[in-house]
């Protein structure tokens, strides 16, 4: 009797399962669909939409100070860095030339939220690996950040310190001290991260080798953020479009050529360290002057079309804005980074097992609000 | 890589684009719509081949689509295609457009860029326009029983649009 079942005629089926909308690895509402032979995976699809709001249709009945509120809720992790997308693509359209300390501080901002999320990024991608410590010290120190940001915003998460035409109130007098006692502070936990997890070997096998892209797929494939630059592909929008008080600093790329989960997480670590000196240069330099200019109350783009990108914590946020003149955008697009990353999922996964599609996962670190707009 | 060669490298302005790109024998039109980057219009009938040119040309060698909109004119549907270039780090603007709002459909461009699997799929998704050649065409956001396009300008929702 022929007991080998590949040459037998025995019919084989497909076999699919759902990984969410409710699991924890997907960070959110995201449902795959994944097509697995044994524990091999032949396909993912993701199924999308379950919190998405139409922000991009909203926009269309909302003034330009409202639509700024309205990017909190994308991507929320980099949300003072979406807020300040909107912000420069009015300001720009206005040709508005907002004041110095203006510029500084909206940097400074910027690079303390890509830090806190990044130290979030870190804590649940240890817990999705099976490191669960990392979740507490990821937490700790970015309670540090959020507790900066509520002192001089009044909020931890949605921040809405942007307006057009600069901020909505000056720092916080304890806002220098505080943001330069954090430096200090993250500057002797980062090494106690790598202490902790980058160098564990268990964690190394998990990542190493696992979801591989290759620089050609990540550009073919409009990756943009730390996951491009795992693969090589230099695109960091603060160096080549830059923006704010950006050219003011110098930092280097954070670049790996592996291409795997390995190097995207090493990215993202570098990318700390860069942040952290960026920081540095401006926050003994914040020039004085006023925190805002004066705009109209009834904000009317002029006609046209206009485009702005910056580089959120996930990548090119990119906004567009098609105007006839009047209060309300016409039509405003959102490019979003996570959607864009999403879309290699698929590619990476393909031929590798369930659990490594977590690991892979875990380092495009989607979230779901910026895929769902 | 050395960063900062690669910054200074001079980019090829709007007007030298426009000159390469004339040449290339496409009914075109070029707008400058206050935009910052060079804007052209094309016909659905040669926009394929424009696109594949565009990236495979060494000078211009747009390989970086990153943005992908759906247009409602009022009249006219449309795309608006960002491309730029990480060779050279300039940026252009590609639109079609069409009157056709019963069937609006163009040519897919994902077998030129990847990322347009995904992003086309959004346009279809709410603006109805559909894209032939396109390796899996269906809904992406909303279900598959959704009647309407939301993002067009005739949709109307009484229950859960606010009108102001």
């Amino acid at each position: 009797m022929d007991t080998n079942i590949a040459n037998s005629n025995l019919k084989s089926e497909d076999y699919f399962i759902n990984m969410g909308p409710q699991h924890p690895a997907t960070h959110g509402v995201l449902r795959l669909l994944l097509t697995i032979d044994g524990e091999i995976i032949k396909k993912v699809e993701p199924d999308l939409g379950y919190i998405h709001r139409s922000i991009e249709k909203m926009c269309e009945r909302d003034s330009y100070q409202q639509i700024v509120h309205l990017t909190d809720r994308m991507d929320y992790l980099s949300s003072h860095i979406n807020n300040e997308a909107v912000c420069l693509t009015v300001e720009n359209a206005l040709q508005l030339e907002v004041p110095e300390r203006v510029k500084v501080i909206r940097t400074i901002i910027g690079e303390l939220t890509r830090i806190a999320s990044h130290c979030l990024w870190w804590g649940v991608m240890g817990m999705d690996v099976g490191a669960l410590t990392t979740y507490f010290y990821g937490f700790r120190d970015r309670e540090m950040i959020n507790d900066i940001f509520e002192e001089t915003c009044g909020a931890r998460l949605t921040m809405n310190y942007n307006i057009p035409g600069g901020l909505m109130f000056d720092i916080h007098p304890n806002f220098v001290k505080r943001t330069k006692d954090f430096v200090a502070h993250f500057k002797t936990k980062i090494p106690e991260y790598d202490k902790l997890l980058t160098g564990n070997v268990i964690f190394q096998k998990r990542m190493k080798g696992v979801g591989i892209l290759s620089k050609e797929d990540a550009i073919s494939f409009g990756a943009s953020g730390p996951v491009a630059r795992g693969s090589g592909y230099s695109c960091d929008v603060r160096k080549y479009h830059s923006y704010s008080a950006l050219d003011k600093v110098t930092f280097n790329e954070a670049l790996k050529t592996e291409g795997d989960s390995l190097a995207r997480y090493e990215v993202r670590i570098q990318e700390m360290w860069e942040s952290l000196s960026i920081i540095e240069q401006l926050i003994d330099n914040i020039p004085e002057g006023e925190h805002k200019v004066a705009t109209n109350a009834v904000i009317k783009l002029p006609k046209g079309e206009f485009y702005q990108k910056v580089e959120t914590a996930r990548g090119e946020l990119g906004v567009f804005i098609n105007s006839t003149g009047t209060k309300n955008p016409y039509r405003l697009k959102f490019r979003s980074p996570g959607f864009s990353n999403l879309s290699l999922l698929n590619h990476i996964a393909v031929g590798g097992k369930i659990g490594d599609l977590v690991a892979s996962m875990a380092t495009l670190d989607l979230v779901i609000p910026d895929i769902d707009r | 890589m050395d960063l900062m060669k690669v910054n200074k490298r001079a980019v090829m302005t709007n007007e030298a684009l426009q000159n390469l790109i004339s040449s290339w024998n496409f009914e075109l039109e070029f707008t400058e719509e206050g935009s910052q980057f060079l804007n052209i219009s094309v016909k659905p009938e040669s926009f394929h081949q424009l696109m594949s040119q565009l990236k495979s040309n060494n000078e211009t060698y747009f390989d970086y689509l990153f943005c992908v909109t759906g247009m409602d004119w009022g009249k006219e549907l449309g795309v608006i295609y960002h491309l730029e270039s990480t060779k050279h780090r300039h940026i252009i603007v590609i639109k079609i457009k069409t009157d056709d709002r019963e069937n609006p459909t163009f040519d897919t461009v994902s077998d030129i860029w990847k990322t347009a699997d995904f992003h086309e799929r959004e346009v279809f998704d709410f603006f109805g326009i559909k894209f032939n050649n396109h390796p899996n065409l269906k809904r992406l956001f909303l279900t598959d029983e959704w009647e309407g396009f939301p993002l067009r300008k005739d949709y109307v929702d009484e229950i859960n649009m606010v009108i102001k």
